[in-house]
């Protein structure tokens, strides 16, 4: 595989999640879809350590900065959900938004 | 021998992102959400399988054992939360499926021209006999900032989710002013209830 490759690996795996958080309507759903953008930018970065700069660490702590998003995403999105479900028993999107005024 | 190897490593990574990106496509294609769950579980396996193979031992476990855990929890809350998380009655839960599919469409297209035109520097020095000792030395030195960073942002993290996530805060059980001599809750407990 090349740099390349792994590029579009990554894109592909970055557009997936894009469409996933758009369209979804359930906020746990929407979630899966960050996951899986972060899991593209993750292999974007393992590669363009590898292919272009193995020398230097900067690659790995872009990878270390992208999994800390992840758990800090996941973290936030769990306890957002569980707030929202408390106060309205509600967990889609559009349903948060109705509700808002 | 080493040409075998290379081979079989090359078809291996193939493999592997073949299997992340179908099953990243089956995360929103499956009726039951716990299979959407094991299906981007299996997406970001293969993402450290990937990373793994790229010579990052470190990360790529990390990764492994992270996205393994994480959506163990995930199930637990999809089962907890979700109206339909068996996918028993199926039910399109979707907004602008077609406004979504064109914007993505758009941005592959234009990652994928920019991955395919620019011109990328060709591979400069040599990974060094311990790349987790490089990370460490790295993390711990000149970018100790971006550490410190992510620690603030961690702890953080912890502190909004309790605050988030707890049913009866304090200004419930000592009221607004946080006054009150005796908290306020349900069932009272201590000495002497």
């Amino acid at each position: 595989m090349s740099l390349e490759l792994f590029l579009l690996l990554a894109a592909a795996l970055f557009c997936i999640g894009l469409f996933g958080a758009l369209t979804q309507q359930s906020i746990v759903m929407l979630m899966m879809g960050l996951e899986l953008m972060l899991g593209g930018v993750i292999v974007g970065a393992a590669a363009v350590w590898h292919y272009i700069a193995p020398a230097a660490a900067d690659g790995q702590v872009l990878v270390v900065l992208a999994v800390t998003a992840m758990a800090v995403e996941m973290a936030i999105g769990f306890a957002v959900v569980t707030a929202l479900f408390r106060a309205r028993e509600v967990d889609m999107t559009d349903m948060a938004a109705e509700l808002k005024e | 021998m080493r040409a075998l190897l290379n081979d079989v490593i090359f078809w291996v990574l193939a493999l592997l992102a073949l299997l992340a990106v179908a099953s990243g496509v089956m995360v929103f294609r499956f009726e039951s959400m716990a299979r959407a769950t094991y299906a981007l579980l299996t997406s970001l396996l293969c993402v450290g399988g990937e990373v793994l193979l790229l010579g990052l031992d470190y990360l790529g476990v990390v990764i492994v054992l992270m996205m393994t855990i994480e959506m163990a929890i995930m199930a637990v809350f999809m089962v907890m939360y979700m109206m339909n998380p068996a996918g028993l009655m199926p039910m399109t839960m979707v907004h602008n499926k077609q406004g979504a599919a064109a914007i993505c469409a758009v941005v592959f297209a234009v990652l994928a021209a920019g991955i395919l035109l620019a011109p990328w520097p060709s591979r400069r020095g040599r990974p060094s006999d311990d790349p987790t000792l490089d990370l460490g030395l790295s993390l711990m030195g000149p970018q100790m900032l971006t550490m410190m960073t992510l620690g603030l942002a961690l702890f953080a993290t912890i502190v909004a989710t309790v605050v988030l996530a707890t049913r009866r805060g304090r200004y419930d059980r000592f009221g607004d002013d946080l006054k009150a001599r005796r908290a306020d809750d349900p069932v009272q407990g201590g000495r002497g209830r």
